[in-house]
């Protein structure tokens, strides 16, 4: 059992590691082996969950509501394999690409802390833990994301602080009131209290809180604004991490809260829910069709999709559940994928501005292929796993009568595909505006696209054997909608 | 920062923190005290000094730097996890030693200290690091 | 006691709230100090005051005890409030030293 552990344990030896190594090539060579080594860890966990469909780990042998509980469903350890997956892919990107001024080796303790504040949210089964975890990757995301201390990278930093910061405090309060109204922080035992619970509109106090703070995590509609003004001023490699992790755990701890206990008003949480997602899609969408920039229009993209999640969670049939964690998994890899094409073309083209560049098809077909793999997976083209995701989405809405947030997820998809190919078109097809400087002196080599590559055959395999992750993901959508299993497991395991 | 007081008493505050933060990390299982509070105490005779000389001539004086303490404690923090792997309990739980003398009765040994110890350097590699990164102009 | 904590809460509240909507960053800071007192004192009393009461009576009665899990959750916030409230100072000094403002009107750069 206590291979649940290890998601928090690895890393932080890894950070031990990074503290003490000087030599910045080791660092960049141990990051490659911790991170390979912390991908064969959880594929233990996910065969174990596979097998006995939950693990629970009380920490220190205290019994249950009173310890901290790890626990790993399949939610959970889905989330914790794909992390693993998109970590290990940024540690061999980042071995080119993070360089003296950024860091070096302060870059890979931020990392891999950044990497256990992430696995800590996606296993703990205790409500203030959950805080902890999110303090956790908060603070190493500051750090990261002001590393190079460049003028833009301190303004992005405050503003990306600025609201983060409001998030957990507000975090903070809902759980104060939560605990006020009944006396327990662990998520099985508040879930198995709320459930008999009369008095629903207390509790949607803290529910507000809760969902406001998760809500700035995860970038939706109201509070988005921190994203697209902070992302695309740090490192590429930095950004792509964040793209890829950060925003799906406030994602994430949606998915929990909001089927695991706050289910008593459920009309009202599930219509602002499908507000909110409808809004979300439509002003990302929008906004990244009207950006010139790579790294703006991939973070607005971020916004849109975020929106689809929430739209499967709002319409809460089990369908729309399983789509929304197959929409996460397959939004984490392709968009992780984007963003570390787009930093490969910088480094070509020295400029993210779609505008100064072209050519890139006759000059790197191999880069080409990489990038039309995960971009049409985001506008959700057939053979890739953007369109199954969206495809359960959309038929879970129609099958549950939600026309008019379903049509909206349509046309966002087609704003989606209009900014895609507005990439394709401007930094593959066109001719480069400049002719006399075509010929730059860097070529990418291995190295630099096999992450994309692994990316990529991830995309490429979700879409193929879809009916297998439709199955994990169904399953992982039945347990989040019969919470009695979680409860039972969690609270009998002091026998 | 030149006072002839504060130079003079921070000599002999010096060895009053540094025991009151040892006392603060042991007694701490079961009153108050612990080794966030003990940390916090030991930081404190490290930062006296340095606003009574200079903080650049401290920091060049600490044989254990900020940032080694802090892989230090962490090192601790995680070898008190080991003994719990190690006897197949769930991670964390606590071992103590147990015996009759009166040093173990009045002093409790286990993985919770060591435990209490790791944080114990942690926070005082945190604080110094903070007072002299905030200090100390380059 | 109880009453009056409160409303010591919300004025706290109050207090930042008024404060992280200046346009200094320095009063913002201030802000999110007072925000982060407010909420800790929100989640102390979550459990209800007991006065002169201990946390821990070794074979003591429930009825004597005070709730020992808000006191420690507080702790670890302040921690944490500790560890932010010192990054955010240093960033925002970095920032000055860069930038030369300290108003939030100027943050225009990257929105651009």
């Amino acid at each position: 059992m206590n291979i649940i552990a290890f998601p928090i344990f690895f890393p932080f030896l890894l950070v031990i590691v990074m503290i003490m190594v000087r030599s910045v090539k080791l660092a960049k060579c141990l990051a490659i082996a911790g991170s390979a080594i912390n991908i064969i860890g959880i594929l233990l966990i996910f065969q174990q969950v596979s097998k006995n469909d939950i693990l629970v780990l009380n920490m220190g042998g205290w019994p249950a509501p009173y310890a901290i509980t790890l626990v790993a469903d399949y939610l959970s350890s889905l989330m914790l394999l794909v992390t693993a997956i998109i970590v290990f892919s940024i540690s061999v990107y980042a071995y080119n690409f993070i360089q003296e001024d950024d860091g070096n080796s302060k870059f890979y303790v931020f990392f891999f802390s950044l990497l256990m504040g992430v696995n800590g949210a996606f296993i703990t089964g205790d409500v203030f833990n959950l805080y902890v975890w999110f303090e956790v990757m908060l603070l190493s995301s500051f750090v990261l994301i002001t590393l190079g201390k460049r003028k833009e990278q301190l303004e992005g930093g405050i503003k990306y602080m600025a609201l983060n910061l409001i998030a957990s405090l507000l975090f903070l309060a809902g759980l104060g009131l939560l605990y006020g109204k009944t006396g327990t922080l662990n998520m099985a035992h508040l879930a198995q209290i709320l459930k008999d619970d009369q008095q629903a509109i207390l509790i949607n106090t803290s529910a507000m809180l809760f969902f406001i703070a998760f809500g700035i995590k995860a970038a939706v509609f109201p509070v988005f604004f921190w994203l697209p003004s902070s992302y695309h001023t740090a490192n590429i490699t930095i950004t792509s991490l964040f793209a890829g992790l950060l925003t799906k755990v406030g994602v994430y701890a949606l998915i929990r809260f909001f089927t695991l206990f706050f289910i008593q008003d459920s009309d009202f949480w599930h219509t602002l829910l499908l507000i909110i997602a409808g809004f979300t899609m439509i002003i990302g969408g929008m906004a990244a069709s009207a950006h010139y920039e790579t790294r703006r229009i991939l973070s607005y993209h971020i916004i849109s999709q975020i929106g689809y999640m929430i739209m499967g969670l709002g319409i809460f049939t089990p369908l729309a559940i399983a789509g929304a964690i197959y929409f996460t998994v397959h939004n984490m890899i392709a968009k992780t994928n984007t963003f570390l094409i787009a930093g490969v073309i910088n480094k070509m083209k020295g400029t993210y501005y779609l505008k100064n560049i072209g050519g890139l098809f006759k000059e790197s077909p191999m880069l080409a292929i990489l990038f039309i793999i995960p971009a049409f997976a985001l506008a959700g083209i057939p053979p890739l796993s953007g369109f199954f995701a969206k495809f359960m989405l959309i038929k879970a809405g129609f099958e549950d009568e939600h026309y008019f947030v379903t049509s909206v997820a349509i046309f966002t998809g087609i704003l989606t595909l209009y900014s895609v190919i507005k990439i394709w078109n401007e930094a593959f097809l066109k001719k480069h505006p400049d002719e006399t400087k075509v010929h730059d002196k860097f070529k990418p080599g291995f190295i630099d696209i096999l992450p994309s590559i692994i990316l990529g055959l991830g995309s490429i395999g979700l879409g193929v054997f879809a009916k297998y992750f439709f199955e994990i993901t169904s399953a992982a959508a039945e347990q989040l909608l019969n919470p009695d299993f979680y409860i039972n497991n969690i609270l009998n395991t002091v026998k | 920062m030149n006072s002839t007081i504060l130079q003079i008493s921070s000599r002999y505050l010096n060895i009053i923190l540094l025991i009151a933060s040892v006392f603060a990390l042991i007694r701490g299982h079961n009153q108050p005290g612990g080794g966030f509070i003990g940390g916090l105490l030991a930081s404190l005779s490290v930062i006296f000094n340095s606003l009574a000389y200079s903080p650049e001539e401290i920091l060049k004086k600490l044989r254990i730097k900020p940032i080694q303490h802090i892989a230090l404690g962490l090192i601790l923090v995680l070898l008190s996890i080991i003994p719990s792997l190690l006897a197949h309990k769930p991670v964390m739980h606590g071992i103590w030693i147990k015996g009759s003398s009166a040093f173990l009765q009045s002093v409790k040994i286990g993985t919770p200290l060591l435990f209490d110890i790791g944080v114990f350097f942690t926070v005082i590699g945190v604080t110094l690091l903070f007072f002299f990164s905030l200090l100390i102009k380059k | 006691m109880e009453i009056l904590l409160a409303i010591l809460t919300g004025l706290l509240f109050a207090v930042g709230v008024y404060l992280i909507l200046r346009r200094s960053i320095i009063k913002f800071i201030i802000g999110i100090i007072f925000l982060s007192n407010a909420t800790n004192l929100l989640v102390f009393l979550s459990a209800g005051l007991v006065s002169g009461k201990p946390v821990f009576v070794p074979g003591g009665e429930i009825a004597m005890q005070a709730d020992p899990l808000p006191q420690a959750l507080v702790l670890t916030a302040i921690v944490i409030g500790f560890g932010i409230v010192v990054f955010t100072i240093a960033l925002k000094y970095k920032f000055f030293k860069t930038t030369g403002t300290d108003d939030l009107d100027q943050l225009q750069q990257t929105d651009k």
